[in-house]
């Protein structure tokens, strides 16, 4: 695609509504949280984060008419973001595994919690 | 021999290499503050006693910034159609509205902590806190050097000189609204 079909793609979105919006959504969120029920409030805080980042990466920054690999190297570096939390989280979210147990300097109160292993680490 | 920057000159990638050395940037700091995050997330979910340190953070200050930087995304990306348009004055204006949002969510921010550090709260205090302090900081760097990128490319603008600049800073800010915009229901609204 060319710079100039570049340009032109992207003038013909209307600004102050997806601005509008993106205001209305931030709404939303801030409601979300005032009725108390724990799923309302992730899918207003969170599931709305990801609909009003979709629009400002589709309507302000373009992407959707930049060459298509801008939008490949984004998910490339977001997946890689998983791979990283899929590798370290058990490590810091599991309080004892088959063959150990997380020091007790760490997470006291998963030390007592946790069933007794021997040879577990102290 | 041309004395135009290669970052206009050359599309070897098929976009201009100024846009493409953006997204690349952009790619990185996905990295960095996604790292961020993740670890934040993954913390949160393993201890209840972040939930209690949450509970001091103030959701209104939060929302308030969070509608200043979409409203200064609006006014990058309304800068950007008047680079377009070759409107460098307009460009201008619209670029200092935008640099105005910065100052408005810095100030807001310097409040905000000013206040929670007089009630004890300091980057010591707990992870939760490390965690508030570090992310929030990295990003209100990010917001300080966009502002001063801002008023060199809004400088060149007003002559209506380097115009694809507007939208290259654009794109850098509008990433910087992003981030926050995660950023706002994990520190404010996750209690």
């Amino acid at each position: 695609m060319t710079d100039s079909v570049h340009a032109t793609e992207h003038t013909h979105v209307n600004y102050v509504k997806i601005w509008a919006i993106l205001v209305v959504l931030l709404g939303v969120s801030v409601v979300g949280p005032m009725f108390g029920i724990k799923a309302v409030t992730l899918i207003t805080a969170f599931g709305i984060a990801v609909v009003k980042a979709y629009l400002v990466a589709k309507n302000f920054m373009h992407i959707n008419v930049e060459k298509p690999f801008v939008a490949y190297i984004v998910v490339t570096a977001l997946v890689f973001m998983l791979l990283f939390f899929a590798g370290t989280a058990p490590d810091v979210m599991k309080k004892f595994g088959t063959n150990w147990e997380k020091p007790s300097w760490i997470n006291p109160p998963a030390h007592a919690s946790a069933p007794s292993h021997e040879g577990a680490h102290p | 021999m041309s004395a135009r920057p290669i970052a206009t000159t050359r599309s070897a990638a098929g976009l201009p290499t100024g846009r493409l050395a953006v997204w690349w940037l952009i790619v990185s700091e996905i990295v960095i503050f996604g790292g961020l995050l993740g670890s934040y997330i993954m913390h949160r979910l393993a201890h209840d006693a972040f939930s209690e340190q949450a509970a001091h953070t103030n959701m209104w200050i939060g929302a308030f910034n969070t509608l200043v930087l979409l409203t200064s995304s609006l006014s990058a990306v309304l800068a950007h159609k008047a680079a377009v348009a070759g409107d460098g004055k307009r460009a201008f204006k619209l670029l200092w509205a935008t640099i105005g949002g910065a100052c408005t969510f810095l100030i807001v921010k310097s409040f905000e902590w000013t206040n929670e550090i007089s009630h004890g709260f300091t980057i010591t205090s707990s992870t939760f806190w490390s965690f508030y302090y570090t992310a929030a900081g990295l990003h209100a760097l990010h917001v300080i050097a966009g502002a001063i990128i801002m008023m060199i490319v809004a400088a060149d603008a007003r002559k209506n000189l380097e115009l694809h600049r507007v939208e290259l800073i654009g794109i850098y800010w509008h990433f910087v609204d992003l981030v926050w915009i995660f950023l706002f229901p994990l520190l404010y609204i996750a209690k």
